[in-house]
């Protein structure tokens, strides 16, 4: 693939779609977009509201690094500056838990994505999608009456029994956590059942794109664990409002439950925050290496079992609070086993890279910086799936840190990596290479400095959640400040960079970037309806085909010049009729 | 609105053999199976979610069963095992009627899927009318969740102010007991639903007509459950005990320790004897054997049919029942007493019993609200049906309907030996 | 799911239940409601949960496989549908074993801290 060639052969592009064919503009008015069933609206509406909700929440996290400039706190001051610490903290969690993170990559990017990856004309119940959105906002509007009203100061984990007391507004946050996981439990439903059912002829389980197997991944754990995230919560407004006595101490309930509960959905919750991200990072590194991605399926298959042994290591969030010694040793011994297929992903992914012509485009950049990222959180983590260690780092800034790299580092990089990447199919508009490089070089050493001295402050036995501190951990802090702010500017880049190409950005071609999978094998933006026609179904990592047009600045899939030979039949069954599930 | 003649063409031109979309194939998918598949995968998924979100419930009640066996062996004599059964009877049939609905709708039989619909809607209507008995009477002793706990074994059943004379003292909401502000929306329902049936007689539309009648049926079907529950719960030998003040009546019957009367005011006086005179036992026990003898003396007749264990079975926790409900602890029986008393002491708390009424009104009230929402579908269903929306190519919203119901169903199933029937 | 042909060949999909075989599972349950309703006046020990529970199960059974369908389903649906009783069992087990482990009671047996009318 030099450049400056110019492919010869039989040149297939899908060209520019019309402006009545285009979903952004077939129909007019803001109505047409708060009622419109296409997936690609709704998946667009999500990446609004999602990177509203990430604004607010940010900002909410710089005002705690502000905080924590000085040892006795530089923002919030009087008597009140505990409690103001406590709220800013929990909302900060909350919000960039159950209103960014968890919808952030499947109902955004996997709305847009998921049907067109799959050659589908939508997903399986459109209307469902819309309600899912729908009840988003309305899990939001409770998060923000909850702000309004007393604030939240439990932290995002609800814990029992200062959940119960606590005169902060408790129940509007869970009943708002509760509609939000109902919205996630839609969203995943309706992706099972569109993966399942709506594959069109030719798209077999191991052609599909290793985002959907990820999307997959994630809407079972979705399906799974959001529903008992839902009673307990639904528990948790009863035992508020009336005392039912299983998490109230006071009434012979016991806390310990409350966390058991809590963690059944909150761990596998983690795995629906990052699989997705490892969806797209396995797409972005093989196309942007233009390389086969390495050991197809044992990255779909590792996916599927971080989904399964997700569900069996919650307890490791709980080895201080009370658990029983045996139990503590089963999920510490359990928690070593999910790093096995973390790891694997992780070393087919440089598998991929090695030996590939790797574009250091935006996305890419996003990629690479994920993998050192991730790795750091990953293998930082078994530290705390180690007994002995946990004991001394539970609670303290390591936690903190170690959770940032993977939420952070791990998933917001994907997902930024994965709007960069999709930027030119969502809106058919190219963004400034080097804007988005620069952004992403800042977001990664702003996040560097932000966090690693957390994991240094975290072993020295700084606890987490305090508002003030002893001066010695000061200079770390100040780093860590400085590290937050040089991170917002990051993302502020990343922002103004995206936002500027809808004004004057150049007209994205259907293929950008070389992909094989079929949202390239359509304009962009898509047309409405996605394919007029069940697309052909290649391999979705098979690069031989596709070739770089230097004249016109795109990706074109060559095909050789053939005789015209008589073709063979497609099948007529749709994938979902031939029973291979 | 579409009217009914509109319905059969759909039907028809689903079963011709174009390969356009008929009108009730969304535009996504290629076949009426594709379709089909994929609503029944979703539904299947949807009942996964919903096994999970009782499961958090079952799980606590598992973990408060372990630790005390006792509590729930003690405080499950408060729960009337003839209604759980009834009601478990009520919904098999409904889970009946709604499986042969649904073939019904495979088989094109319009008239059988509207009534079989409808029966459903009744069942679902019974079920509510004798939980609203079952809540109401327990929700009068006090035997609330743990943190509302107010249950005094001494005396169960607190005075009411007595309801005031006139012919609109029934409208006053200050009289009102639990049963009534339970029945009230059910009576706004049937009056509204009457109205509307009148409306639709007097206008003569057939549409509304078709819907509006089996919806009289099905909202009165409260009231009926309602009446069976009083029936079934005062003992089931004041069948013509009055209707609004069905809750106050059978209270004061209940487990005959009161004048098995339904005046009410009467029960309130001698409660109110009660208050005054804390010690005056006598008094009670007297009214309390008069009232078990009688009442007892039909069912023993009864239960030496061998044949007849659910009535023996049912002695043997009405026995246990009225002993730790409270009065009857000063009996001859010493050996009944001491174990009892034991237990009493230790179980009849709000952190204790509490806790088991708790988990009770949980499962069984978020097992209701699923009660309340099929209820809402299975009258979309209804009208749906009504419209001849069905046909052998697209009967997928009865089917999932249907597999919501029975799961629902299975719930009941469950929770219907985990509460009421420990020994 | 491949034994089923296209709808255009005009083969149905619709696998309507007999109705004979409808009233038999309904009288197998009321049958089997009625058994569960007697037993309890017997005292089994510790077998009284086990019996009650299995007499639920059967009867989950009978909804499941005649009422639900699931006895004429996809395997994939009956998959997903059992599968979800291994995620309740993997949660009740881990949640009420470690209850197990770590109290005995779930209130000393004193009660003092709340005053209790009981009077005797």
């Amino acid at each position: 693939m030099s450049a400056g060639s110019i492919p010869s052969g039989k040149v297939r592009d899908p060209g520019y779609p019309t402006k009545s064919e285009n979903y952004l503009t077939n129909s007019k008015g803001i109505l047409s977009w708060m009622f419109t069933l296409d997936h690609k609206r709704i998946g667009v509406m999500y990446l609004v509201g999602v990177v509203v909700a990430f604004a607010v929440a940010g900002l909410l996290a710089l005002l705690i690094r502000l905080h924590l400039f000085q040892p006795d706190g530089a923002i919030f001051k009087g008597s009140d500056a505990n409690n103001t610490y406590n709220q800013v903290f929990t909302l900060h969690g909350a919000i960039m838990v159950f209103l960014f993170i968890i919808p952030s990559i499947p109902a955004a990017l996997g709305n847009f994505l998921v049907p067109v990856m799959l050659g589908a004309k939508d997903v399986a119940f459109p209307r469902l999608n819309l309600c899912s959105f729908y009840l988003w906002v309305a899990g939001a509007i409770f998060f923000v009456s909850a702000l309004c009203a007393s604030g939240l100061d439990t932290g995002w984990t609800f814990y029992t029994p200062y959940s119960t007391s606590s005169n902060s507004s408790v129940i509007l946050a869970t009943s708002g956590a509760f509609i939000l996981g109902f919205s996630s439990i839609f969203t995943g439903l309706n992706f099972i059942v569109t993966i399942n059912t709506m594959r069109p002829p030719g798209m077999s389980w191991f052609r599909m794109p290793l985002f959907l197997w990820a999307t997959y991944a994630t809407s079972i754990i979705q399906v799974l664990a959001t529903p008992v995230l839902g009673i307990t919560l639904l528990l948790l407004i009863a035992e508020r409002a009336m005392h039912i006595g299983i998490f109230d101490p006071e009434f012979n309930g016991d806390p310990v439950t409350f966390q058991h509960f809590f963690w059944f959905y909150s761990h596998p919750a983690v795995y629906i925050m990052i699989l997705p991200a490892f969806g797209i990072i396995s797409d972005l590194i093989s196309v942007h290496s233009h390389k086969r991605i390495f050991g197809y399926r044992f990255i779909a298959y590792s996916s599927i079992a971080i989904a399964l042994l997700g569900f069996l290591v919650w307890g490791h969030h709980m080895f201080t609070s009370g658990m029983g010694p045996l139990t503590t040793i089963i999920f510490s011994a359990l928690t070593f086993t999910v790093s096995v297929p973390s790891a694997i992903k992780v070393f087919n992914w440089l598998a991929t890279m090695y030996k590939g012509s790797i574009s250091l485009t935006t996305p890419m950049c996003f990629a690479i910086a994920f993998i050192f990222l991730f790795t750091i959180g990953g293998l930082t983590g078994l530290h705390l799936g180690t007994l002995a260690t946990d004991l001394h780092l539970h609670d303290t800034y390591f936690v903190v840190a170690h959770f940032h790299y993977v939420m952070v580092g791990g998933t917001l990089v994907a997902f930024l990596g994965g709007v960069f990447h999709w930027w030119p199919k969502m809106f058919g508009k190219m963004y400034s290479e080097w804007g988005g490089r620069l952004a992403a070089v800042i977001i990664f050493f702003g996040f560097n400095l932000t966090f690693l001295p957390q994991f240094v402050l975290g072993s020295r036995g700084m606890p987490r959640r305090y508002a003030t501190y002893d001066p010695e951990f000061a200079y770390l802090h100040q780093m860590s400040t400085i590290g937050s702010l040089l991170l917002g500017v990051g993302l502020l880049v990343a922002l103004v960079v995206l936002i500027h190409s809808l004004f004057r950005g150049k007209r994205a071609p259907a293929n950008p970037w070389g992909g094989a999978t079929l949202e390239w094998n359509c304009t962009s933006p898509p047309p409405f309806y996605n394919f007029e026609r069940a697309p052909v179904v290649g391999d979705p990592y098979d690069f031989t085909t596709i070739e770089w047009d230097s004249e016109n600045e795109r990706y074109v899939t060559v095909d050789p010049e053939r005789e015209i030979a008589p073709e063979e039949k497609p099948e007529t069954e749709p994938a979902h009729a031939q029973g291979d599930h | 609105m579409s009217t009914i003649e509109a319905g059969p063409e759909t039907a028809h031109s689903a079963d011709g053999h174009d390969h356009d979309h008929p009108s009730f194939l969304a535009h996504h998918f290629d076949t009426p199976e594709q379709q089909f598949d994929s609503g029944k995968l979703g539904i299947w998924l949807f009942l996964v979610t919903e096994i999970l979100f009782f499961s958090g419930m079952f799980c606590a009640y598992a973990i408060f069963r372990m630790l005390r066996p006792d509590v729930f062996e003690g405080c499950s004599q408060f729960l009337n095992t003839k209604l759980g059964a009834i009601n478990t009877g009520v919904l098999l049939f409904s889970s009946l009627t709604m499986a042969w609905a649904v073939r019904c709708s495979q088989v094109e039989d319009n008239k059988g899927l509207v009534g079989m619909l409808a029966a459903t809607l009744s069942c679902a209507m019974i079920f509510l009318g004798v939980k609203a008995i079952e809540y109401s009477h327990k929700w009068e002793m006090g035997l609330l969740p743990a943190g509302l706990f107010v249950y005094d074994p001494a005396n169960p059943h607190p005075p009411r102010p007595a309801p005031p004379e006139g012919p609109w003292a029934i409208f006053d909401p200050a009289y009102w007991t639990y049963l009534d502000y339970i029945c009230a929306p059910f009576a706004l329902i049937f009056v509204g639903v009457v109205i509307w049936l009148i409306y639709s007689l007097v206008t003569a539309n057939k549409f509304h007509l078709a819907v509006a009648k089996p919806l009289t049926v099905a909202s009165m079907c409260f009231f009926v459950g309602v009446g069976l529950g009083t029936i079934l719960e005062s003992g089931g030998s004041e069948s013509h005990v009055g209707e609004h003040h069905a809750g106050e009546a059978h209270a004061a019957a209940d487990d005959g320790h009161d004048h098995p009367d339904g005046e009410t005011h009467e029960s309130g006086e001698a409660v109110a004897a009660v208050i005054v005179e804390p010690n005056t036992n006598e008094i009670l026990v007297v009214g309390d054997e008069s009232g078990n003898k009688d009442e007892t003396a039909v069912r023993q007749r009864l239960a030496t049919d061998s044949t007849n264990s659910g009535i023996q079975s049912e002695i043997a926790a009405r026995q246990r029942q009225s002993s730790v409900a409270g009065t009857s602890i000063v009996t001859e029986d010493a050996e009944i007493t001491g174990a009892i008393e034991k237990v009493e002491s230790e179980v009849l708390t709000a952190r204790q019993a509490g806790v088991f009424f708790s988990i009770y009104y949980c499962m069984t009230g978020i097992h209701a609200i699923h009660i309340l929402a099929g209820i809402a579908v299975l009258v979309w269903l209804l009208v749906r049906a009504v419209r001849h929306d069905f046909n052998r190519q697209y009967f997928g919203p009865v089917d999932y309907v249907g597999l919501y119901w029975h799961l629902v169903d299975l719930i009941w199933i469950y929770l219907f030996p985990l509460l009421y029937l420990i020994r | 799911m491949s034994a089923h042909g296209h709808s255009e060949d005009g083969q149905d999909f619709a696998h309507p239940l007999p109705v004979p075989m409808l009233l038999a599972v309904f009288g197998a349950l009321v049958f089997l409601t009625i058994v569960t309703v007697a037993q309890a006046s017997f005292d089994f020990g510790k077998f009284d949960v086990a019996i009650v529970m299995g007499i639920a199960t059967i009867k989950a059974g009978l909804v499941m496989a005649f009422f639900m369908h699931m006895a004429f389903d996809k395997p994939f649906n009956v998959v997903v549908f059992l599968s979800s009783f291994v995620f309740v069992g993997l949660f009740v087990i881990f949640t009420l074993s470690d209850a197990a482990m770590t109290s005995d009671s779930f209130e000393p047996k004193i009660d003092e801290v709340v005053p209790v009318v009981v009077e005797m």
